[in-house]
């Protein structure tokens, strides 16, 4: 194993020569480099108060050797450096929940995830089958409803809190106790036809709950305003992963349902069996892959982010074409405005991922000014809708619908436009980034209050009906 | 030789120290903890190391600012300067501290004769 080939006649005791400083200090900055959440940069700043150390030992007399010892010693142990710069550079490695130390790392068994995924594809199987059974009613359908959001909610926090391993109990009882808030108001109140009420308070559940179920993403560092964009970028990314097994999952059924008819058998169970299970637990999946798959998202969500911004910026921009040339919409049907409605939804949704997908540290550039041109169209679009609705309501009175779809223009409006202030700020030059990530952060429990607000106290308003 | 001071106490008073120093003109990682050595008299003990999360951190919350720059060697250096938030936190910082201290230096003025630790034989 010595006998490794000397070359050019070198001294066989090549090994007891000591490397040169700098091979030591390359050595030094390898091993910095390689512990997650390090950059290059970090190093050589680190690698500059080392040489700040070594060139003040050695004017004192210290060898190199001794020198470096002392100043490797001074500027302190590698893994409690990398720890604290992977705490500040969350965005580096924000899918590492907690990367202080090795026990705390989430949980990535896929034993565990497949347990919770069946769970998840049960809550919405079970409720389903009884729908088969029971028929069509407005009371069972409901209810049904209502079983998938609170059993999915349950079990993904259920999850959530498995995979992070420092769960926080207090907020999970609070967590607990909203789900049983939920289940009070969804199967207590006394819906009456048109069940508008109801429907609203039904769509709007899984936006408290997605919401609420930051908790139990972030464990016990859930106080932590910083950490709540970790969640938001858990959540789109989660969507973005949810429509692509989405997308292969209706081609398998597809392809199922038509070999299946090929051969003479009835594809009814691929349906009754297969899609219920696959539309609940790919929720579980999808949060899966989202924590053990992370590169691959890491790398597309600047990408999408890039592509969408400016399509999006283009419809909404043609959008205003549209009825600067047609006119107000005030005498329009309310369908237009409720899509309307949706895509401002998604566009917010849109500036938000890549505010979380923006690389940390670099200077305002193009790509940011496009996200203020987003904005303020946006908030142009918003702001002709707001009229076009108050103008509804002026005209024909309220109904549930549209004082729910005014309030989500108002908060929409509201976070679109602090968003687009901060946007200049950053511009200018007289904000960091970090402020824009805040603010979302901060908002989102408007959003969560806002649609708890749907859920429980607009049906008694407006009589349950 | 009084006892070094706490872990917990170095950890709090780190952010107005590097503030404050950093008011006293732009710096760089390695000269700020000497300035810290140096006004302390080395009894605040940092794991030096640890000094960069923290100006990362306040970078990010937009109170400092950093720029590359070489030092007298030529070797690459990242040069800090405070901004005017970093100026409002200080200011903040230092009242803070004020109080914390005029809190204790009634408190002590009143305990002086007590807390004082008696000379013991050997």
């Amino acid at each position: 194993m010595n006998e490794t080939p000397v070359p050019h006649g070198l001294a066989a005791d090549v090994s007891d020569v000591p490397d040169g400083l700098d091979a030591r200090i390359d050595r030094w900055r390898a091993g910095l480099l390689e512990r997650p959440g390090v950059d290059a940069t970090d190093v050589d700043e680190l690698e500059d108060h080392l040489r700040g150390h070594l060139d003040a030992l050695t004017r004192v007399g210290l060898t190199e050797d001794e020198a470096l010892l002392v100043a490797i010693q001074r500027v302190g142990r590698q893994d409690a450096i990398a720890a604290g710069l992977a705490r500040e550079h969350a965005g580096r490695l924000w899918r590492q929940h907690v990367p202080d130390a090795a026990p705390d790392e989430p949980r990535t068994g896929l034993v565990g995830m497949l347990v919770f995924a069946v769970l998840a594809g049960l809550a919405v199987k079970v409720p389903a089958g009884f729908l088969m059974e029971g028929g069509v009613d407005q009371v069972v359908l409901g209810r049904a409803a209502t079983a998938t959001i609170l059993c999915g909610a349950a079990i993904l926090a259920g999850y959530l809190a498995w995979r992070s391993r420092r769960p926080a109990p207090a907020a999970l009882v609070g967590f607990g106790v909203l789900l049983a808030v939920l289940a009070g108001v969804l199967l207590g109140y006394p819906f009456v036809p048109p069940f508008s009420t109801q429907l609203l308070s039904l769509l709007h559940a899984p936006i408290v709950i997605a919401v609420a179920l930051g908790v139990a993403y972030l464990g016990r560092d859930w106080r932590q305003l910083d950490r709540w964009m970790d969640y938001l970028r858990f959540l789109g990314e989660l969507a973005i992963y949810y429509v692509l097994i989405a997308l292969g999952g209706g081609v398998l059924l597809g392809l199922g349902a038509a070999s299946f008819f090929a051969v003479g058998v009835d594809p009814e169970p691929l349906f009754e069996w297969v899609l219920p299970l696959g539309v609940g637990g790919a929720v579980v999946v999808a949060a899966w892959l989202v924590e053990s798959k992370q590169s691959v998202v890491e790398n597309m969500a600047p990408v999408l982010s890039l592509v969408f911004t400016p399509l999006f910026t283009l419809l909404l921009v043609s959008f205003l074409g549209v009825l600067a040339v047609s006119g107000p919409i005030a005498e329009a049907d309310r369908s237009p405005l409720i899509i309307i409605d949706l895509v401002l939804v998604v566009v917010l949704a849109l500036h938000v991922f890549s505010v979380s997908a923006r690389p940390a540290g670099t200077p305002p550039g193009w790509f940011d000014r496009l996200q203020l041109l987003l904005l303020v169209v946006a908030i142009a679009v918003d702001v002709v809708v707001l009229v076009a609705m108050a103008g509804r309501i002026a005209e024909y009175g309220s109904s549930p619908n549209k004082v729910a779809a005014l309030g989500e223009n108002l908060v929409l409006l509201v976070n679109l436009v602090w968003a687009a202030g901060l946007s200049i700020g950053f511009l200018r030059g007289r904000r960091p980034f970090a402020d824009l990530e805040r603010w979302q952060c901060r908002y989102l429990p408007v959003i969560g209050v806002w649609a708890l607000v749907v859920v429980a106290i607009l049906p008694p308003v407006f009589a349950f009906g | 030789m009084p006892a070094p001071v706490s872990k917990d106490l170095v950890a709090a008073s780190a952010a107005p120290l590097v503030l404050g120093i950093l008011a006293e003109g732009e710096n760089y990682g390695y000269a700020i903890l000497q300035r810290i050595a140096e006004l302390s008299g080395g009894r605040l003990d940092w794991s030096e190391g640890l000094l960069y999360p923290l100006l990362h951190r306040l970078e990010r919350l937009g109170q400092v600012e950093a720029s590359w720059g070489h030092g007298a060697s030529g070797r690459r250096r990242k040069y800090y300067r405070l901004t005017d938030r970093g100026r409002t936190a200080l200011a903040d910082h230092r009242h803070a501290w004020q109080a914390v201290d005029a809190t204790l230096r009634t408190l002590w003025a009143d305990l002086r004769s007590t807390i004082e630790p008696q000379p013991a034989g050997i």
